[in-house]
């Protein structure tokens, strides 16, 4: 880049200000349309709920302070068991996820049982209800008494969560894999890499850069489903609202427990809200489009 | 602006990217039935002109008349003017879930109303122009590169447009390709469509060009016919340009 027109570059011209001033304005214009439609449309609909006839029972019966404040200990150290089951659920749904595309992907004749029983897995478990599969795993397997079974809720609970998920994120994984255009495959082929290199190297991770935005997705869900494991008896976030209730005869703590949900799965949305973007501007160039 | 009016006229026409300026103080005018072509090195801005005049960016200073209408005015309706535009890319750009019969007849059923029978009875009247009228039902991936280009000017010509911009559309081709693409460029100048081009293939520019523009440094430097800019450049910076261009055998 060089030539004496870039050396000093000019101020805007005055017809340029001009267009910026105009779109500023509009800016603002929307802006404040925005503001003044949301005070408007906030207004009314407290003014709905709060003159409806049942109000002062469902607040009430749903969000009364006290009970609130009372049962919020029990149901936050309820929550700390839901988040660590997260945690070890997220990495190891992750890892069968991962494996159980690859298999799928594997070429050749040798690996077609190897291929029909990942496939067999993913159809089974993605069609099959969470909540069956709770209790198959939960108070079925340890009814069997065999050796080797662990009998903890949270433990059984936790694998059958990432039964189901696994096969809901290989199916992720395994279309970003086929998102990935033949011809990247080729050359990578072409620079000598073996089938492995190049899933490894250039595939993969185009792949999981395709489904990082689908993945956190699916992380949102599983932040919620992990509440399940309550059936199983472990007295997790869910369970302790549930016990909580029963003694303040008060729904109020299920709603602090979903409240609660709601807050952890927040940070994970603008997380993948950002994922997905950083995903655009790297690897497109600028313009309007 | 005079009794005269072109087709496209763009006066002070500057932009930047995250700083760095890329163009700064473009004057150029095209009339109606001229065919005007960019040259430059790399990187001196000519597909930024021709992103900035379709609005695909927004001008940092400068403007842009299409038939007298101030596109760069932000009250313009930027979907109206690129209704008008037609632009090839460099890489052609096509869209690969689509047949080419429905590459081409995408924009006129889509944008501009025409009739799934009208619009395909024409696209197939211009694919069987170019030879490719046989492989209507084929998927761009399917194509040879030449094909692929061919087929992507006639998707923008599908439109009628007012002013027809081309970006670079030869250079992701083979040598024996370029011929082909060139040809039917060459064609549809012929038949009188106004045309900007950025190229690099200066044989083409000097033969069927009306008038060459020499961008760099972020304007253009030197414009004339073709035989004069080409053939007998007054700066010294467009007669290295040219010195490097038949060292590298394209001219």
């Amino acid at each position: 880049m060089s030539g004496p027109a870039l050396d000093a570059p000019a101020p805007p011209s005055a017809l340029e200000l001009g267009r910026r001033a105009h779109r500023r304005s509009r800016a603002r214009r929307s802006t404040l349309v925005a503001l003044a439609s949301t005070v408007v449309f906030a207004l009314v609909a407290v003014l709905a709920v709060t003159r409806a006839p049942g109000w002062p029972r469902t607040r009430d019966s749903f969000f009364d302070p006290s009970t609130a404040a009372d049962a919020l200990p029990a149901v936050l150290e309820g929550l700390w068991l839901n988040v660590r089951v997260l945690a070890v659920a997220a990495v190891l749904v992750v890892v069968v996820g991962l494996a159980v595309a690859l298999l799928r992907t594997l070429r050749g004749p040798v690996w077609t049982p190897v291929r029909m029983l990942a496939a067999g897995y993913t159809d089974v478990f993605r069609g099959l209800p969470l909540i069956i599969l709770l209790y198959l795993v939960g108070f079925g397997l340890p009814g069997l008494r065999l050796q080797g079974v662990p009998t903890s809720p949270v433990v059984l609970g936790t694998t059958a969560l990432v039964l189901t998920y696994g096969a809901y994120v290989a199916e992720v994984f395994r279309a970003g894999i086929e998102a990935v255009h033949p011809s990247q495959r080729a050359a990578a082929r072409a620079l000598g890499l073996s089938h492995r290199q190049s899933v490894r190297l250039v595939v993969l991770p185009q792949a999981v850069r395709t489904v990082t935005p689908a993945l956190l997705n699916d992380f949102v869900a599983l932040q919620k489903d992990v509440g399940l494991i309550s059936v199983l008896g472990a007295v997790d976030a869910v369970r302790a609202a549930q016990i909580e209730t029963s003694l303040a005869a008060d729904f109020t703590p299920y709603v602090v427990a979903g409240l609660l949900f709601v807050l952890l799965a927040i940070p994970t949305a603008r997380l993948a809200d950002w994922a997905s973007l950083r995903a655009v501007r790297r690897q497109q160039a600028g313009g309007l489009l | 602006m005079s009794e005269h009016q072109p087709v496209l006229r763009v006066r002070g026409l500057a932009k930047a990217y995250r700083g760095v300026p890329v163009l700064a103080g473009v004057d150029l005018d095209v009339d109606e039935h001229q065919v005007v072509t960019l040259v430059g090195a790399s990187g001196s801005g000519k597909s930024t002109l021709l992103r900035c005049i379709d609005l695909l960016e927004t001008v940092d200073d400068g403007q842009v008349w299409l038939d007298g209408q101030d596109v760069t005015d932000p009250r313009t309706d930027a979907d109206a003017v690129r209704r008008q535009i037609g632009v090839v890319f460099q890489a052609y750009n096509l869209f690969p879930h689509l047949s080419v019969l429905d590459n081409v007849t995408l924009a006129p059923r889509q944008v501009h109303g025409v009739g799934r029978e009208q619009a395909e009875a024409e696209a197939l009247a211009l694919l069987e122009r170019i030879g490719l009228a046989g492989r209507a039902r084929a998927y761009p991936d399917q194509l040879s590169g030449g094909q692929q280009q061919r087929t992507a000017i006639v998707r923008a010509l599908a439109v009628r447009p007012r002013l027809l911009l081309l970006d670079e559309v030869t250079s992701a081709l083979d040598p024996e390709l370029v011929g082909e693409v060139l040809a039917l460029v060459r064609e549809v100048a012929e038949q009188g469509m106004t045309i900007l081009m950025a190229t690099h293939e200066m044989g083409f520019a000097r033969s069927a060009a009306d008038l060459v523009c020499f961008l760099d440094g972020g304007s253009v430097l030197e414009q004339g016919p073709p035989e004069q800019v080409l053939g007998d450049p007054v700066h010294e910076r467009t007669r290295r340009f040219l010195a490097r261009v038949v060292d590298a055998g394209r001219l």
